[in-house]
């Protein structure tokens, strides 16, 4: 389960925000200028509102531009496709923003600033989970009065038949499999295989009534809630559901339904008469355009060219700018003022292996750590703009985080050449070393990382060997091997580890979990502290929200207390608002802009 | 491409049978001095042939064109790079009289420095490659044109197996499990040798067709039945007698072959198979060019110029030697 299976992929693409010192947010509802005034002009709204100050990063930790304004179009572009528009079956972390507007799941991420952004709300339930037996059983009571776009009552029964579907990986490949892991299937596979009349035979999951969903899962699991969050628990009715082709039309449930839907090409969105407001208090959608027409399969330097000439309103996947746009934003105060600067729940880092010589020594993994310059690493990912320097592990993104800095990256960001050089006598290898360090062939970034620590290393007399090898078995034959490691010597390994969502579990399990360590194909490329399983072990039996997101950040410190993670930079990406959006931020809980909230001055 | 004779200087000393009427007493002039004549008045060969000298000695002397005019190949030049956008500050690419090609993006290094080192890369594999292939291809071509029969059938069956292998996705593989130490090398050394090896030796059934059929031909000539009739070894008939005759086409074909086996290393730099970073070469600095590009297209220029350069001196080199040495095939 866990973080990052589509990594690579996926992890391109969730950008977040915050990172800022301030964790002071607002609501949108809260910093609301009254009237149109504030969502006519894209000059500032005074800055007592909490938010509305213009310029760069004016979107992160606080909203641009606050309005309630509603009315107009709001066209995005999407430089490839959907995976689907259906919600069993997707998994991009854009596509989980977007899918809000035309379906309510469990829970959902808060629409709002900042840390706000990262938390879970009730959307379909009336409240977070309830735990019992141990965090075994979870129990989620659905709204009253929550209907369909055709105007059916929407019970926990189509909940709970859109779970079941979604287990179904032979019909939708694309979705996370969190649910075909936890869940307590006892052999179930699909609705579509199922002899329940109702199609309902899953007993993991019991609707007690129309307004109770109870999931059994097979061993304690404390991060549920994130799980109804997933697009998965969107309602889908029974009667309706046509498997594969259901992603023709999806039935809403949401704010917005589908009003064309030409896929591969384009679809709009228009207001869903059978939405009310009223029973959807607590996540913050404000449903400010009348309209939402999604173009796909658009060139990407286009959709660029597009974004800054104002043509476009949204690049839909929150990948931020292509290098080219990325350039002359970053060269144009202008537009640098429209554009924001937002951390992704990933930290790109570099594992230092106790398993080789002399690295099992930890003064000598000290000495690494305080070696490097870590200026040098950001440069190696963009500067300023490619992230903030790490001090430790977790991304400051995921509740929990906590501030240290135990090797001086922000204290002496250039390296500590005496403090290495105290570490190295204390290891026994006064005059340094020599080991290797290996990254991804395909990589252009992950090598300028290991030039750059070849070149600072060298300054204590750590001399470095640099070594290629293929993404595609990096994990799988070379540095996730451990025996491979070990034998040809690999000392420090560069690579980075995004999240799903910004949580804790998601995060860390597959990175620092020893257990996880298999003959070859690790992710856990040799962090072995027992101290930090433990905690683990704990965090998921914690169902008190504030003590395991403490855990989170307890975890991160023991690990650096290790030093057997280097950490580089936290990814940021750069994205751009073009002036006529109204209410834009970036949501935490995906990285990128907030399309429930964002509205328009254009008619 | 060579200019017609008729042009050429007044008539007088334009041909070398003209030259035979001088002054001096009548003497002899050997196949090798009557090709150099005709070279000589090759221009755009004569001017290919420098630009290879020059290449061969910027190769030779690279540490010490560095240290005259640049900075050490693999140093950092943090000051030289926009701390924001990761591009070169100075206009086309950060050019100045302290970096005559420009730095890096992101580590500011010195392009001209590393142009100079990579052609380091580049010229020895090329050259080294090449001697293997052509001393593989001629004793194994010589061998199966001169003995015929089933040595023949053998060495023509290999060359076609050899001909129909897919040398860039083996040169892939290969290259990509090379050991840290064999064969008494280690790290670079070890893979120059081992791309030398792969080039090399995959390369040779080209030129081995090509001995082979000189040599059927040779052997029915007059002079290797009377060394044969005078009971000359065969030994000393493939050594004396027919080699002689294959010098010119080896030596065209050579030099041919280097620039192809240039690009087949810049191929393999640029899919990041060959040496290792830091150590520059021109396919891998064109590799990393290629992510820049949209902000930073000066930094595609020094390594693709000096591919480019370097190409087209050889093959020009190379056609005016074929034509120098062999003008009936004009």
């Amino acid at each position: 389960m866990t973080a990052v299976v589509a990594v690579s992929a996926v992890a391109a693409l969730v950008l977040t925000a915050c990172g800022s010192s301030s964790k002071k947010s607002a609501s949108p509802s809260s910093s609301v200028t009254p009237g149109g005034s504030a969502s006519s002009a894209s000059s500032a709204t005074p800055a007592s509102s909490g938010g509305g100050t213009t310029g760069f990063n004016a979107g992160v930790d606080k909203v641009f531009n606050p309005s309630t304004q509603k009315g107009g179009t709001v066209t995005m572009a999407n430089a490839g496709d959907w995976d689907s528009l259906d919600p069993a079956d997707m998994y991009y972390a854009y596509e989980w923003d977007l899918v809000r507007l035309y379906g309510r799941s469990l829970l959902a991420f808060k629409s709002a600033p900042g840390a706000e952004g990262a938390k879970l709300v009730p959307d379909l339930a009336t409240a977070l989970g309830v735990a019992t037996d141990n965090a075994k059983t979870w129990t989620y009571h659905i709204r009253p009065g929550v209907k369909f776009e055709d105007g059916t009552v929407i019970t926990s029964k189509d909940v709970k038949y859109a779970v079941e579907r979604s287990l179904d990986k032979d019909v939708f490949p694309d979705g996370p499999t969190y649910f075909n892991d936890n869940l307590d299937l006892q052999g179930y596979t699909s609705p579509y295989k199922d002899t329940d009349p109702a199609k309902l035979g899953l007993k993991a999951i019991e609707t007690p009534d129309d307004s109770t969903i109870v999931f059994h899962l097979k061993t304690s699991f404390s991060d549920f809630d994130y799980f109804a969050m997933l697009p998965a628990t969107v309602p889908v009715p029974a009667a309706k559901d046509t498997g594969s082709k259901y992603k023709e039309h999806v039935v809403s449930s949401g704010p917005y339904m589908f009003a064309t839907n030409d896929l591969g090409k384009e679809f709009t969105l228009v207001r869903n008469p059978n939405y009310d407001a009223s029973t959807d208090p607590d996540t913050g959608r404000t449903s400010l355009p009348d309209k939402y027409v999604v173009d796909l399969n658009v060139n990407a330097a286009d959709i660029d060219n597009r974004l800054l000439s104002g043509d476009l309103d949204v690049d839909v996947t929150g990948n931020g700018l292509g290098a080219a746009a990325q350039g002359k934003v970053l060269a144009d105060a202008k537009l640098k003022a429209n554009s924001d600067s937002a951390l992704i729940p990933r930290t790109w880092f570099s594992v230092i292996n106790p398993d080789v010589a002399p690295l099992d020594n930890i003064a000598c993994r000290k000495a690494v750590e305080y070696a490097v310059d870590k200026v040098g690493y950001q440069r190696a990912y963009g500067g300023a703009t490619g992230g903030d320097i790490a001090t430790g592990l977790l991304p400051p993104v995921i509740p929990g985080f906590q501030k240290m800095d135990q090797y001086e990256a922000a204290a002496m960001p250039n390296g500590d050449v005496a403090k290495a050089k105290d570490q190295l006598k204390a290891c026994g290898q006064p005059n340094g070393f020599s080991t290797n360090i290996s990254y991804r062939v395909e990589r252009p970034k992950e090598k300028a990382v290991a030039e750059e620590m070849q070149q600072s290393l060298a300054q204590v007399g750590i001399k470095l060997t640099i070594k290629p090898y293929p993404q595609g078995d990096y994990f799988k034959l070379y540095a996730g091997k451990p025996d491979f490691a070990k034998a040809n010597g690999l000392g420090i390994m560069v690579y980075g580890w995004g999240a799903d969502w910004p949580d804790g579990y998601g995060f860390l399990d597959q990175i620092v979990d020893s257990r996880t360590i298999r003959a070859a194909g690790n992710t856990n490329l040799g962090i072995k502290i027992p101290a930090v399983d433990a905690m683990l072990d704990k965090a998921l039996q914690t169902t008190d929200i504030a003590a395991r997101e403490k855990i989170w950040g307890q975890i991160d410190a023991a690990v650096m207390a290790n030093a057997s993670v280097l950490p580089g930079i936290w990814a940021k990406g750069l994205l751009y608002r073009p002036p006529n959006l109204t209410n834009m931020f970036v949501n935490d809980g995906f990285g990128m802009y907030d399309y429930t909230t964002l509205g328009t001055t254009k008619k | 491409m060579t200019v017609p004779l008729e042009v050429m200087g007044s008539g007088g000393d334009a041909q070398p049978e003209a030259v035979l009427e001088g002054v001096r007493a009548i003497e002899g002039r050997s196949l090798g001095q009557i090709a150099w004549m005709r070279l000589k008045r090759d221009r755009v060969a004569i001017a290919g042939g420098v630009v290879v000298i020059i290449l061969i000695l910027v190769a030779v002397l690279a540490p010490l064109i560095v240290k005259l005019l640049g900075h050490p190949p693999n140093q950092f030049h943090y000051s030289q790079v926009d701390a924001d956008r990761q591009v070169p500050i100075g206009r086309f690419g950060g050019i100045s009289w302290h970096f005559l090609f420009g730095v890096e993006p992101v580590n500011g290094r010195d392009l001209f420095s590393r142009v100079v080192y990579g052609s380091r890369v580049s010229l020895l594999i090329g050259f080294l490659a090449t001697l293997l292939s052509v001393g593989l291809g001629t004793v194994m071509g010589m061998i199966a044109g001169y003995f015929g029969g089933w040595i023949d059938t053998l060495i023509s069956r290999v060359m076609d197996v050899f001909l129909a292998f897919p040398v860039l996705l083996f040169a892939l593989a290969l290259a990509g499990v090379i050991p840290d130490t064999a064969f008494g090398l280690s790290g670079d050394s070890l893979r120059i040798a081992v791309i030398i090896f792969i080039i090399g030796f995959f390369n040779w059934p080209y030129i081995g067709r090509l001995m082979r059929g000189q040599v059927l031909s040779l052997r029915e000539r007059e002079f290797v039945d009377a060394a044969r009739s005078l009971g000359a070894k065969r030994s000393y008939i493939l050594y004396r007698e027919v080699l002689p005759n294959l010098v010119a086409p080896i030596l065209v074909y050579s030099t041919l072959l280097i620039p192809t086996n240039i690009l087949f290393e810049a191929a393999l730099s640029f899919l990041g198979v060959s040496v290792r970073p830091p150590q520059a070469t021109w396919g891998g600095m064109l590799s990393d060019a290629t992510s820049f590009y949209q902000i930073d297209p000066e930094f595609l220029f020094p390594a693709g110029l000096a591919i480019f350069v370097t190409v087209l001196a050889f093959n020009l080199l190379g056609d005016g030697l074929r034509d120098a040495l062999d003008p009936r095939s004009r």
